[in-house]
């Protein structure tokens, strides 16, 4: 509701998207309320490593927009409406420039210019990073810059507010938002003329993840629960180098294979030795054999799939579900200024020098590629609602490549902000001013609060989410099998039930977590069904989504887009086109093209002389010239190694699966030790 | 997917003699103006535990360590990767970040004791409200001042030295732990060397030392550079390791050189 000519935009979320779209704002002089559960200089993008990425082009590969376009799109297989991918790699270049002027400190070439390093999915140089904390850099770049305009009064930030729900008029048009601040649980509705979300993905609907504590996915579920159409929910991203911990799986960053990290098992299964005392000849560098090309720098689905497989066949490092990544080679000077930052994360949380000791890491979940709905300005289908950031489902399709989401932030919070002004300055006022429609949806909020907290069950919230997390990681992750996703929506239903009956184990209501904990896992397990049955109703292999009985990408029947609508009850969905008009689909198969390096070579050259790798390993590897060329087009050649085990198998699929499920659960699949 | 794997991986570097269980006293205030109370609480021990997970025990089933039903302890917790400061408490006497505060370093056959920061108003138990760190960063005009966010080409050229210098005050994630250790900081008697830090930060950018003036006449004031005592308890303090120090002495400097040449200038 715009006071006086002023047009005033409430912002969820304080990361990079929603600082992006807040200074935007500011700057064309309008109105800006920020809400953030944390002080936005702590929201996640922090923990955002290796850099951002933009065809910048200055090491002489001849990069271009049109190539990370290309890049993305086929990274994503796909899936993704190419024309806002194709926008965003085009403004990226302005976009880092940008950051530069910020006074981001970029790491510099010698000549004192920005420098670029590799990242997955490409081979050009095209990432620009901040030591190993690039997110953190980019974060404090634009919190300095809001800051600027908080002081000078145009944005005025509610931290440790968290969004309730928003308000829908009679027309069904986003007309502000109800939140609640998280010392005295006081909820408040706050008219606006446009809402925008940027609240981030929903990383703790899988219990440990690589997200952080505020990544519950909560404020999106509730745009989902009001009519937000929510999509492609089902393309989550495990990342395959995380350090399991008993609280998160904190990120590896992939630049520690951009600036060279190697990823290795010993050959031979269960080898008790020190990775020092291992020979390179006894060494399999499964990507790099794999993936001559691209090597250890394929996409994030074909690694996390890779390494999983490798510890399912029994490889994993003294048998058990991880692998390492090696920088030991590596000079530590080098290593220190490009990766300190996450050197040191590993070194305060196992112990061991990274500098001296192989990491064992494993994939952990990572990022949502889907989220609400939007069209190419970032709108959802909610008039006055939009959304930007990890929390929107554009841009990433099915797989995001590294250091695509920093820029996918900023993007879409530059997107979002001139189409927030614009409808907000075509925003017919038609009696929404009148208080009803904001007196209502508070009276609905306090009430559900006083429900809540006059409620006295036998269930504990924190066992719930944890059960809820259990489920959806074991299940809903790096393969897929549609008996246990039903399975996995039944166990989700019955949280919902027990969910009912849980009492809020804290009788001091100021500042408590209880209540506000309360309020997420509820969102928290509607979003997760959203997840689950996407994957079910999707029958097909295609990018971060992996069916071992649907082992092939399916365009005929899948290249669309899952929308998923809230019913009341539960999800409802249906499909939509998905715009392809630059780029036809290919193929996507990173076992070749592009330059080969000469290391990887040699590598290669070494282990077929030797005549390794083992048995075991070899069949993995696909002869030349076969499954990596499936007559089918559409097949996902990058899953070829297990299409040849699938085929090798006389009895039919039915078996194959039971077999293959029975590994898997053997593979870490199951974490029922737990 | 993965809890098989942690719980391994953590064999490999748990204790020889590991303790039953882990004790914490915990300082808890029910509200702002509420008496502060010890409450001892007891999880079992795990290797590789952090005190984040210990919370989290506690939280799930809110029993002191003699079997009474108490509240569970509030702390802020968020990205667990000592990156966005949130979890600063003081541990054993020392303010530090509790996700990275591993048990197995602690010396867990003692009880480790949990209280909230001083120099900040409690809000509840272990939660504190740092808003005054990031009003100074206002003060100081902790910002480049860029014409717009517009396309305007890449900014100055700058030398990797003085990106890595600049980087290392960057990394600044307002925790508090060096306001915390500081002698002269409270009551509002001295700015701290958080907010010096980002004015060093700010003052060595080819385009932020076109406003430094400003930002050193915010340092001027009566609670202004001048008052650090030198103990350099902040330098020991900080968990990013910034050289805070260092940016004192640089800022000290330049105060006085803009404070001569402000007079020279009347």
């Amino acid at each position: 509701m715009a006071t006086g000519n002023g047009i005033r935009v409430a912002i969820v979320g304080g990361g990079l998207a929603g600082l992006a779209a807040a200074m935007r704002i500011a700057e064309a002089g309008h109105s800006v309320e920020l809400f953030s559960v944390v002080p936005v200089k702590r929201s996640h993008s922090v923990c955002a490593q290796g850099g951002i990425n933009g065809a910048v082009n200055t090491k002489g590969e001849g990069d271009s927009p049109w190539k990370h376009f290309d890049d993305t799109v086929y990274g994503g297989d796909f899936l993704a409406n190419q024309p806002p991918v194709q926008k965003m790699c085009e403004m990226a270049p302005s976009i880092i420039y940008l950051f530069d002027r910020m006074g981001v400190p970029f790491s510099r070439t010698t000549e004192g210019l920005l420098d670029f390093r590799r990242f997955g999915g490409t081979l050009h140089h095209r990432t620009a990073f901040a030591g190993a904390s690039t997110g953190q850099q980019l974060l404090y770049a634009l919190d300095e810059q809001v800051r600027r305009y908080e002081t000078a009064g145009q944005v005025k930030k509610y931290e440790h507010w968290e969004m309730m729900s928003l308000i829908l008029d009679g027309h069904g048009v986003c007309r502000g938002l109800v939140a609640m601040e998280r010392s005295t649980l006081e909820l408040k509705a706050f008219p606006a003329d446009a809402v925008i979300m940027a609240t981030g993905g929903p990383g703790l609907i899988f219990g440990k993840s690589t997200n952080s504590m505020v990544c519950t996915g909560s404020a999106v579920s509730v745009c989902y629960q009001q009519g937000a159409r929510y999509a492609n929910g089902e393309f989550i991203q495990v990342h395959p180098t995380s350090i399991p911990g008993e609280d998160k799986l904190r990120l590896m960053s992939e630049s520690a294979r951009g600036e060279g990290g190697r990823v290795w098992v010993p050959r031979q299964k269960g080898d008790k030795r020190q990775p020092s005392s291992i020979p390179e000849k006894e060494r399999w560098y499964f990507l790099e054999e794999k993936y001559p090309a691209y090597g250890n720098l394929v996409p994030r689905d074909i690694a996390t799939r890779e390494i999983f497989q490798v510890c399912l066949d029994g490889y994993g490092v003294f048998g058990e579900n991880q692998v390492y990544l090696d920088l030991t080679h590596i000079p530590a000077e080098t290593l220190d200024r490009k990766l300190g930052a996450i050197l040191e994360i590993y070194e305060m949380f196992v112990g061991d020098d990274p500098r001296h000791v192989p990491m064992r890491i494993f994939p952990g979940v990572h990022y949502s590629m889907g989220g609400l709905w939007v069209d190419f300005d970032q709108r959802t289908n909610i008039p006055g609602l939009l959304a930007a950031g990890e929390c929107d489902y554009s841009i990433h399709g099915a797989n995001r490549l590294g250091a695509n989401s920093l820029v996918s932030c900023v993007y879409g919070g530059f997107v979002a902000a001139p189409a927030a002004i614009e409808y907000a300055k075509n925003l017919q006022r038609n009696g929404a001013d009148g208080s009803k429609v904001y007196d209502d949806e508070l009276k609905r909020q306090q009430e559900i609060n006083e429900r809540l907290l006059k409620q006295s069950g036998a269930e504990n919230q924190y066992v719930i989410h944890e059960e809820m997390g259990k489920w959806m990681t074991d299940n809903v992750t790096v393969v897929r099998y549609n008996d246990k996703l039903k399975a996995t929506d039944e166990k989700l239903l019955e949280l919902i039930d027990r969910y009912q009956h849980i009492s809020l184990n804290d009788s001091n209501m100021w500042a408590t977590h209880a209540l506000p904990h309360a309020r997420q896992l509820q969102n928290m397990l509607q979003l997760a069904r959203v997840i689950t049955l996407g994957a079910l109703n999707r029958n097909e292999s295609r990018g971060a989504h992996y069916k071992p009985d649907f082992p092939d990408r399916d365009d005929e029947n899948f290249l669309k887009t899952t929308i998923a609508e809230f019913s009341g009850e539960g999800p409802v969905f249906s499909w939509e086109p998905v715009d392809i008009g630059l780029l036809p689909p290919r193929k996507r198969d990173y076992s070749k093209g592009g330059k080969q390096e000469t290391k990887q070579e040699a590598v290669v050259a070494s282990a077929k002389a030797a005549g390794l790798p083992p048995k075991e390993g070899a069949k993995q590897v696909p002869a030349e010239g076969s499954e990596m060329k499936p007559k089918d087009l559409s097949g996902p050649a990058v899953w070829g190694q297990n299409k040849g085990q699938v085929r090798d198998v006389d009895h039919g699929e039915a078996e194959t699966r039971t077999e293959r499920g029975h590994e898997i659960k053997d593979a870490g699949g199951k974490s029922d030790k737990l | 997917m993965s809890a098989q794997t942690s719980s391994n991986i953590e064999h490999q570097h748990g204790l020889k003699n590991p303790p039953k269980e882990v004790v914490l006293r915990i300082r808890r205030r029910e509200r702002q103006d509420a008496e502060a109370r010890w409450e001892e609480f007891a999880v079992p021990y795990r290797p590789n535990l952090n005190i984040i997970s210990c919370l989290m025990e506690i939280r799930k089933n809110p029993f002191t360590r003699d079997g009474r039903a108490t509240t569970p302890p509030v702390w802020e917790m968020n990205c667990l990767e000592q990156v966005c400061g949130i979890c600063t408490m003081v541990i054993n006497g020392r303010a530090r970040q509790s996700c990275s505060a591993l048990v197995d370093n602690l010396e867990p056959h003692k009880p480790i004791t949990l209280e909230p920061m001083s120099k900040f108003p409690n809000v509840r138990d272990l939660v504190v409200d740092r808003s005054e760190m990031f009003n100074h960063l206002k003060r100081v005009k902790a910002w480049i001042e860029i014409d717009g966010s517009y396309d305007l080409g890449p900014g100055p050229r700058m030398s990797q030295d003085e990106v890595s210098e600049r980087y290392a005050y960057s990394r600044c994630m307002t925790c508090g732990c060096c306001l915390e250790a500081c002698p002269q900081y409270g009551d509002g008697n001295y700015i701290g060397p958080q907010a010096i830090a980002q004015v060093r930060l700010m003052n060595m950018h080819p385009s932020g030392k076109m406003t430094r003036d400003e930002r050193l006449s915010a340092l001027t004031g009566e609670d202004g550079i001048t008052n650090c005592g030198n103990a350099q308890n902040c330098v020991r303090a900080c968990p990013m390791s910034i050289p805070l120090t260092k940016a004192i002495y640089e800022e000290n400097r330049e105060t006085i050189l803009y404070g001569l040449f402000g007079w020279l200038r009347k």
